[in-house]
């Protein structure tokens, strides 16, 4: 671990790119944020537990390293922190493209790059049937009202409705090939695969429960959510640029909300999960959104005295402007 | 080039909103009206939600009345006293305008009372203004002088108690019904977040007997007042003024006024009027058909927003 931190220390002032320094220290996989960023806190990306059970010392093979690139500094952490791990056959190593995106005037989304290794250990048997990877992404959770519209005296007006609770704003699960060739259905349901088998609880009078996937206030969310490009899934966008080395591209589009979105990545070999890790990202408004969106909730009245004072210039300075006497 | 509207909270075009605003602009400068009533469909139209479409409409709205009642405050075409009393009917109205936005926005119904009574006002006032406008035109053309202000006739309005003189109108009314007329205003200004100035223009003249030359300039400095409140009622109680989205729409708005009042005073009045209640009454059927007609999805979601 140390070793790990300071190694790319150096190899940072090296090049003098300490504005883009990750900071190791911190906790493996942080990847590219600004100098003195608070990176937020995530957990270990290895499988908690074990799924080895060991707990012998490694030693850890060093291992060639590009320069110059801090996302793969990144990843070189990552990879020597791993390597002080339990051996084992396969574990799970993943890093996002960047760990913070902020919001400005002219967001119109922004597409992360989830990239990662499968690590084998030599002494394991190859995988005959290969890898397959399926990353879920999570954003902030919310809760939202699904109505359905009911004719009613000839017009249609909202009648029956239910409360999703805590439901993600924002889910794509990301695959490299169909989930249903990578396990079997049971597998998948136990392991969340799949916007069908991922939890939305409903309120259901006192009680919070989930509801059948074909439930149709359950389809409409989910579909109504989907035309908003806030959900999805895509069977193919996990590619393998090696048997073990692969990448995913994660698009956030402009209508989702800021706050921590968690990377969900697990390994399946033989359609039975055997290694897992997570990441994640944060989406913040900064600048003038930030002051204007803050400044409406927590100081409402200010606000809206402010705004109406706007106004009330605007509406003196277009008739000194336009003034035609 | 999108802009991030903060409140709204997605991007929109600014070119779009600017040129919206310009259009209704150039309309309201026409015919003396605020332009809520075609501003907020037309933000609901572009993805913004509803709620945030009339509270910042109304900030808009705030704006656009501003110009128009700084020039009539400089030919001295105000009645101080007749807009004050209104607005302490209308500051109660408003007030209690928003209390029911905001029990309806809870109990999920805004949207479609917002619809309903859009469609039963516009779709009334419209044909109304039509037929009146038709009836003026008719006259015109077979030659008969204009009735612009119909002459005695006392109503049961004129027999009420607590009556005051209104100087500058020259009128002797009962407070009453210009209380009314205020609460009525400021009541449907929150909820549908139209400054309603093409209500209450006809209701001072038809009720009060306000004479035309006066009554623009009142009901305006009425609009600026209700408006500017409904603004700060709206940020403090449900926060969903986008003050963004209102500067975009407002700088557009006041620009495209002033090319739209000089539009209108080259035409004839009973034409305009027409023009104006065709326009009132389009958009109201568009409501209309919009509750009518199956829509394509039956399903809606809308986030809970925690209050604080």
């Amino acid at each position: 671990m140390k070793r790990a931190s300071r190694r790319c220390i150096s190899k940072g002032a090296k090049s003098s790119r300490l504005d883009s320094l990750p900071p190791c220290g911190g906790g493996p996989g942080w990847g590219v944020v600004p100098w003195g960023t608070d990176a937020p806190p995530s957990p270990t990306p290895t499988p908690d537990p074990s799924p080895q059970g060991g707990g012998e010392e490694f030693a850890a093979p060093s291992r060639p390293l590009m320069r110059r690139i801090p996302a793969v500094c990144a990843m070189a952490a990552l990879l020597l922190a791993l390597a002080a791990l339990p051996a084992g056959a396969e574990r799970l190593v993943s890093s996002l493209s960047s760990h913070i995106v902020q919001i400005t005037s002219n967001f119109t989304g922004v597409e992360l790059t989830l990239f990662g290794t499968v690590e084998n250990d030599p002494a394991t048997a190859p995988r005959n049937g290969g890898y397959d990877i399926v990353a879920t992404v999570t954003g902030p959770r919310e809760s939202a009202v699904a109505r359905r519209k009911e004719r009613i005296f000839g017009i249609w007006i909202n009648a029956e409705s239910r409360t999703f609770v805590d439901a993600p704003s924002y889910l794509e699960v990301l695959a490299n090939r169909p989930f249903e060739s990578i396990a079997d259905a049971g597998t998948l349901h136990r392991e969340q695969i799949g916007i069908a088998n991922i939890s939305l609880p409903q309120q259901i009078g006192p009680d919070v429960a989930d509801v059948t996937p074909n439930d149709q206030f359950r389809q409409a969310f989910v579909r109504i959510k989907h035309e908003r490009n806030l959900y999805g899934e895509i069977t193919n966008g996990v590619t393998f640029l090696t048997p073990t080395l692969y990448r995913a591209s994660i698009f956030v589009p402009a209508e989702a909300l800021v706050g921590n979105y968690d990377v969900d990545v697990k390994l399946f070999a033989d359609g039975a999960v055997i290694a897992r890790t997570s990441s994640a990202f944060e989406i913040v408004t900064v600048g003038v959104e930030r002051f204007i969106a803050n400044a409406a909730v927590d100081h409402g009245l200010a606000y809206g005295v402010a705004t109406a004072m706007m106004a009330v210039m605007t509406g003196w300075f277009a008739s000194i402007v336009f003034r035609r006497d | 080039m999108e802009i991030y509207l903060p409140i709204a909270d997605l991007p929109v075009n600014v070119f779009l909103l600017l040129g919206m605003g310009l259009a209704v602009g150039f309309i309201s400068g026409m015919f003396g009206i605020g332009g809520g009533f075609l501003m907020t469909p037309l933000l609901i139209f572009v993805g913004i939600a509803p709620a945030v479409a009339v509270a910042t409409v109304s900030t808009h709205i705030a704006a656009s009345s501003f110009t128009g009642a700084a020039a009539y405050w400089r030919r001295r075409a105000i009645d101080v006293a007749l807009a004050l009393m209104l607005l302490a009917g209308g500051i109660v109205g408003t007030t209690s305008g928003v209390l029911l936005f905001t029990a309806l926005r809870r109990l999920g119904q805004l949207d479609i009372v917002i619809g309903l009574s859009y469609l039963l006002l516009l779709v009334s006032v419209g044909a109304m203004m039509v037929a009146e406008g038709l009836r003026a035109m008719l006259r015109a053309r077979q030659g008969k002088p204009v009735e612009l202000r119909r002459p005695g006739s006392h109503t049961w309005i004129h027999g009420l108690p607590l009556k005051v003189r209104f100087k500058q109108s020259k009128i002797y009314v009962s407070a009453i019904p210009v209380c009314a007329i205020g609460f009525i205003m400021g009541f449907i200004g929150a909820i549908m977040g139209i400054g309603g100035g093409f209500l209450l223009v006809p209701m001072l003249i038809y009720f009060l007997r306000v004479p035309t030359s006066v009554v623009i300039g009142t009901s305006m400095v009425l609009t600026l007042i209700t408006m500017a409140s409904a603004t700060i009622l709206h940020a403090a109680t449900n926060h969903l003024v986008d003050a963004v989205l209102a500067l975009v729409l407002m700088v557009g708005g006041v620009t495209g006024a002033q090319f739209g009042a000089r539009a209108g005073q080259k035409m004839r009045s009973e034409r305009l009027r027409l023009l104006l209640g065709i326009l009132v009454l389009g958009v109201g059927l568009r409501f209309a058909f919009d509750l009518i007609v199956a829509p394509n999805d039956l399903f809606t979601i809308r986030t809970i927003v925690e209050s604080p």
